[in-house]
């Protein structure tokens, strides 16, 4: 099964080595079709159900499940909670987003020390728990338009701060999330870089996560995805569920408003 | 205990399509660690596939088949309400035995 896939990605680097601009919609056709073949069997499926398991299971200190967490929605609705999220939230004071907002619920609800959770590195402990839920949630919302309400101040200021966010040139590359995903048409390798200062359409950008990384067999929430953004600009790591990934999450989903969501989706 | 299995099959003419996706580490046994220490393999030795209790796959598996692996075949004579069961084994003994109805 690997070799079919080695094989498949050869002939695709062949293409595109080869492409010149007349032939790069053969080139992206390729890659498409490349897609298409991993959609059917997306190991996503497996987050999920463990996701759904976790949420019932009675867990923590408190020997509570997450049933009651308040997603947005009032509490246990987790159908399209995910595509209005970010939002404020009134119990907190605060604008959450998905997994931060599961953080507060493990916290509240079930005795998590929370501190103690968004200190773990990803893949590890908790946090692994932390991604099979936020896969499962973003799966009930599938095929949903995204609909963040901006009504509260907070809300506004966090697109605005986001925004800034988004443009702010640093590190050591002085660079910023749009020298990537500020321009239309741009790719790295085989990676298409959606143009995130609009609208990228139906499951592009922040409506394709989390996703499914086939190279390395990773399952990615938002949170990671951000936070591989920053390691890759050679910026400090931003804290697990840190005001500024939530400014930037606000951001993106606004700028994907209308957009369906296509999580969990499907990566190289 | 490992983590279910996902089995879906669906019947079309005298033949059902079975897709299985399996949670597994897939450890190949040449990675190291981040302190340099090998990580020892682990991997599915040993996949077998029944129809209605009866065998119809025995696969060999090793190091090489990827994490989470995706598997899919097609059970001649198997039609809708029959029952699809697949096992594996692994290297450290451990095993999983998931069902599924074709529909």
């Amino acid at each position: 099964m690997r070799m079919t896939k080695t094989l498949v990605v050869a002939s695709l680097v062949a293409v595109a080595s080869s492409a010149v601009w007349a032939q790069k919609s053969a080139a992206v056709q390729s890659i498409e079709e490349y897609r298409a073949m991993l959609q059917d069997g997306n190991p996503a499926d497996l987050f999920e159900a463990k996701g759904e398991g976790l949420w019932a299971q009675k867990r923590g200190p408190k020997n509570a499940s997450l049933e009651q967490c308040d997603l947005g929605k009032g509490p246990g609705v987790f159908k399209g909670a995910f595509v209005e999220l970010p939002r404020y939230f009134a119990d907190t004071g605060r604008v959450q987003d998905l997994e931060s907002r599961l953080l507060t619920c493990m916290e509240t609800l079930q005795g998590l020390n929370a501190a103690e959770i968004a200190k773990t590195p990803f893949g590890k402990g908790e946090q692994n728990n932390m991604t099979a839920l936020a896969t499962w949630i973003a799966a009930e919302s599938k095929g949903m338009k995204f609909n963040l309400p901006q009504a509260h101040v907070k809300e506004k200021t966090f697109y605005e701060v986001g925004k800034r966010l988004f443009f702010q040139r640093g590190g050591p590359h002085d660079f910023s999330c749009a020298s990537c995903h500020g321009e239309n048409d741009k790719r790295i390798r085989l990676q298409d870089l959606p143009n995130l200062t609009k609208n990228p359409g139906d499951g592009v950008g922040v409506a394709a996560w989390p996703a499914y990384r086939v190279s390395n067999g990773q399952m990615w929430g938002m949170q990671q995805r951000l936070n591989d953004c920053y390691r890759q600009q050679r910026f400090p790591y931003p804290g697990f569920g840190s005001d500024a990934t939530i400014a930037l999450g606000v951001y993106l989903a606004v700028n994907s408003q209308g957009s369906a969501s296509v999580a969990p989706a499907i990566k190289r | 205990m490992a983590d279910p299995m996902r089995i879906r099959a669906q019947a079309a003419g005298d033949k059902a399509t079975v897709r299985v996706l399996m949670a597994h580490e897939m450890e190949g046994g040449q990675r190291k660690d981040a302190s340099g220490k090998i990580v020892p393999a682990w991997y599915i030795q040993e996949v077998t596939a029944t129809h209605n209790g009866k065998p119809v796959l025995t696969a060999e598996w090793g190091p090489a088949v990827s994490k989470n692996p995706f598997l899919q075949f097609v059970v001649k004579g198997a039609k809708a309400g029959d029952k699809v069961g697949v096992s594996w084994k692994d290297n450290r003994g451990d095993t999983r035995t998931d069902e599924a109805t074709v529909s």
